[in-house]
């Protein structure tokens, strides 16, 4: 009995031993840069699921005495080499048995990637230039991959890359463009991505992330058809897919839609003078009178399509009930996107069955849209006859009730009425 | 020929008794005697709803899955079904307008006095069948505004105190707005409602016969001239119908009742929602009041408040007329022109905030 009751009244105390961090309580109270990662380790995602200084560090959390809390006796490891970092974190990230007591689904495989990419074969060299863990994910706050304040969060990404490699000085003896981030900032990728499209490409969705190197040059349109499969498809069958495979640079789609300044594609890219068919078909060969062609049927179906637009939104605004039309427009729309897509296997006749299909949903919808115009003008009209003949009759009433009343009749005065 | 057949319909329905009736019946000539007309606009209009509601009838078809397409291939489909639509929307917030008209109109002219107390409590339950008809119609397009405003007012409706969890249950046929929904509105819509409110517009009509049409407080009743109803006031009536009936069409035509796009029971609810412009009032009213005011829910004690202003409103032939049957006029006046303006603000309030 006596036993038990001691052991109560020590169960908090022993909790509290449990529960204490010397390293945070310490190094929060220090000053600059020994301080930091006492304070940052509050936003760390280790730190949520009950990891702390010491499970990376080793030591004894639970020591006061700094000679203890920090000996080697104890496990203390201290800061680990730049070069030894990826192993320092793979310790945990690596093994299955441990990352599965935290999330059963998270990888670990990153650090076998991360040796197989330029960063991970460099930093085996000893170029503790390149990015390691931390360079992305920061240290000692480090955040999940879904917390939007993290680094790797995909809005984030482009900055993060571009710390490093829009950094001319540092990238300087590699020898790499440092445009790459200005230019992605200027393609279709960035600005769906700005909008809060998070599936939207960051670099890490071409390049990988832990396994980051340059796709190869016959990889390219695989990469692209990771996303763009149908487009990829339609390519890979195409006349273009062999003559450019090898073409230096890179080749297959970047040859007409560049790689990290993507724009979004235009009939301009077909015809005219920003073509990039002319590069390889003047405009009066065979190839570039074809090229014009497809840009004259994808923009004459999309003028099409827009016109009937108007004229059904024009209907709608006047009230009119055109909503079965608007609803068909857009199998109109999904016809453009056909024809662009079948654009890609540089065949015009492939092209002509959406055309079609697309300027005949064109024609029709025009026509609902021009009908309901023309029904908003008939009940114009036909409220116009009703109210003339709705006042013809009241007028009629109202000499109906004059003659009704001569004399004053059908009005009774106070005096005639019976008491 | 004619007059044989007449004869031979008076031999069997009394024709004459119904000609005696409308020769007799007058209506008073007075300041206040246009409001007289009020009540017939009220009727006229119920009549088309019950004309056009009968025509939609034809095409409607309430299911989930048919709701709205039914509705679109009226409009858009059968000759004239845009007009039918338009005009059962536009005169069901037209007759719910007049109705309100009508209810000032007899407390100002203070005609809730004996022997009218009936007339008045029949009118009151009119209007909420009126509200009634346009909640439960509201919802059988199957639109997307439509879908959402009725998850609030079942909602709403869900928070009265002690039976609202049952109400909402009742009213949704399941814990939300879905296909049970929509057929119990329907049903609520075509066959409670219609037979309910046919047997109160009947009493209503026939209580005004009984009763004779009310002279306000401030007339001499024995100085004031009479006009026979049958023809010339019914002439003016008719006049006034027409005029109704021209506001209808033009309002059919220039601005055709919309449709929407159709209900999504997974979308997010469209910003702005609100119920329709006769709810605002209240709807903006729960919006002010706090969650939680001292130790009641503040939704609770907003509807808890209506259903005692509506109780109040409803007893008004009790507490606004003294003891010799006379109306208190300043109180009564006064009271009504607080209900009005709150009404009239509130609504603006909760339309454009």
């Amino acid at each position: 009995m006596r036993f038990v009751t001691i052991a109560v009244l020590l169960l908090p105390a022993a909790l509290i031993a449990q529960t204490r961090d010397s390293c945070i309580q310490c190094h929060s109270s220090m000053d600059g840069e020994i301080q930091k990662p006492a304070l940052l380790i509050k936003d760390d995602i280790h730190y949520a699921n009950g990891l702390s200084c010491a499970d990376c560090h080793g030591g004894d959390r639970t020591s006061d005495d700094p000679s203890v809390a920090m000996s080697p006796a104890k496990g203390f490891v201290g800061a680990p080499k730049r070069t030894a970092i990826p192993q320092f974190c793979a310790r945990c990230h690596s093994d299955p048995n441990f990352m599965r007591r935290f999330k059963p689904q998270q990888r670990v495989d990153q650090f076998e990637l991360y040796k197989t990419s330029v960063h991970g074969q460099r930093l085996a060299k000893g170029d503790e230039n390149v990015a390691t863990c931390i360079d992305c994910h920061s240290v000692h706050d480090i955040r999940a991959v879904k917390n939007p304040a993290a680094p790797v969060y995909p809005t984030h990404i482009p900055d993060t890359c571009g710390r490093c490699h829009a950094d001319a000085q540092r990238m300087a003896k590699y020898g790499i463009p440092t445009d790459q981030l200005a230019q992605y900032r200027t393609s279709v990728h960035w600005a769906d991505l700005k909008n809060g499209d998070l599936a939207a490409p960051t670099c890490a969705s071409c390049h990988g992330n832990h396994g980051a190197k340059p796709p190869e040059v016959s990889s390219v349109a695989a990469v692209c058809g990771n996303c763009h499969v149908l487009f990829a498809q339609n390519y890979d069958k195409s006349v273009h897919a062999p003559i450019f495979s090898g073409a230096e640079g890179g080749g297959g789609c970047i040859v007409c839609h560049s790689n990290h300044g993507i724009h979004p594609p235009s009939t301009a890219m077909l015809a005219g003078p920003q073509a990039v068919c002319s590069k390889c078909h003047e405009p009066d060969t065979p190839g570039g009178k074809t090229a014009a062609e497809m840009a004259q049927w994808i923009d004459g179906l999309g003028a099409a399509l827009n016109h009937s637009d108007a004229v059904l939104t024009q209907a709608d605004q006047a009230g009119m009930e055109v909503s079965d039309a608007q609803e068909k427009l857009s199998d109109g729309r999904e016809d453009l996107v056909k024809a662009r897509l079948a654009m890609h296997l540089f065949e015009p006749e492939e092209m002509h069955k959406p055309i079609e299909a697309g300027m005949d949903v064109a024609a029709e919808t025009l026509r609902a849209g021009q009908e309901a115009l023309h029904e908003k003008n008939v009940r114009r009209i036909g409220l116009a006859i009703s109210v003339f003949f709705i006042a013809v009759t009241v007028f009629a009433i109202w000499l109906l009730i004059r003659r009704l009343e001569v004399g004053g009749s059908g009005y009774i005065e106070p005096s005639s009425r019976n008491p | 020929m004619t007059a044989k057949a007449i004869q031979w319909l008076d031999d069997r329905l009394g024709l004459s008794t119904l000609r005696k009736l409308a020769d007799h019946k007058t209506v008073p000539i007075h300041s206040a005697t246009r409001w007289y007309y009020f009540g017939g606009i009220a009727l006229f209009l119920l009549g088309i709803q019950v004309i056009t509601g009968t025509l939609l009838l034809f095409y409607y078809r309430p299911t989930v899955a048919e709701g709205f397409d039914s509705v679109r291939f009226l409009m858009t489909r059968v000759e004239f079904g845009w007009l039918i639509r338009s005009i059962h929307s536009w005169s069901a917030n037209l007759l719910i307008f007049v109705a309100f008209v009508h209810m000032f109109s007899v407390v100002f002219t203070h005609a809730y006095r004996p022997p009218r107390e009936l007339t008045w409590a029949s009118g009151i339950v009119l209007l909420g069948l009126m509200l009634g008809f346009g909640f439960s119609g509201y919802l059988l397009p199957w639109n997307q505004i439509s879908y959402f405003a009725t998850k609030v007012g079942t909602d709403v409706a869900g928070s009265t105190p002690l039976v609202g969890a049952a109400i909402a249950r009742i009213l949704r046929g399941g814990d939300d707005v879905g296909a049970a929904t929509l057929t119990r509105f329907f049903a609520l819509h075509v066959m409670v409602l219609p037979m309910i409110t046919g047997a109160f517009a009947l009493l209503h009509i026939l209580l005004v016969q009984k009763n004779g049409m009310s002279t306000p407080p401030w007339v001499a009743e024995s100085s004031v001239r009479q006009i026979k109803f049958f023809p010339n006031f019914f002439l003016r009536e008719l006049m006034v119908w027409y005029g109704a009936l021209a506001v209808l069409g033009a309002l059919a035509a220039i601005f055709p009742w919309e449709l929407g796009q159709k209900a999504d029971l997974f979308a997010s609810a469209p910003n702005g929602i609100r119920p329709e412009w006769y709810f605002l009032a209240q709807f903006y009213t729960l919006k002010l009041i706090p969650s939680h005011v001292w130790v009641f829910e503040g939704e609770l004690l907003g509807i808890a408040g209506f259903g005692a202003l509506a109780a109040a409103w409803a007893l008004l032939p009790v507490w606004g007329v003294n003891r010799a049957g006379q109306a208190r006029v300043k109180l009564v006046s006064g009271a009504a022109v607080v209900l009005a303006v709150y009404l009239a603000v509130f609504s603006l309030l909760g339309y454009y905030k």
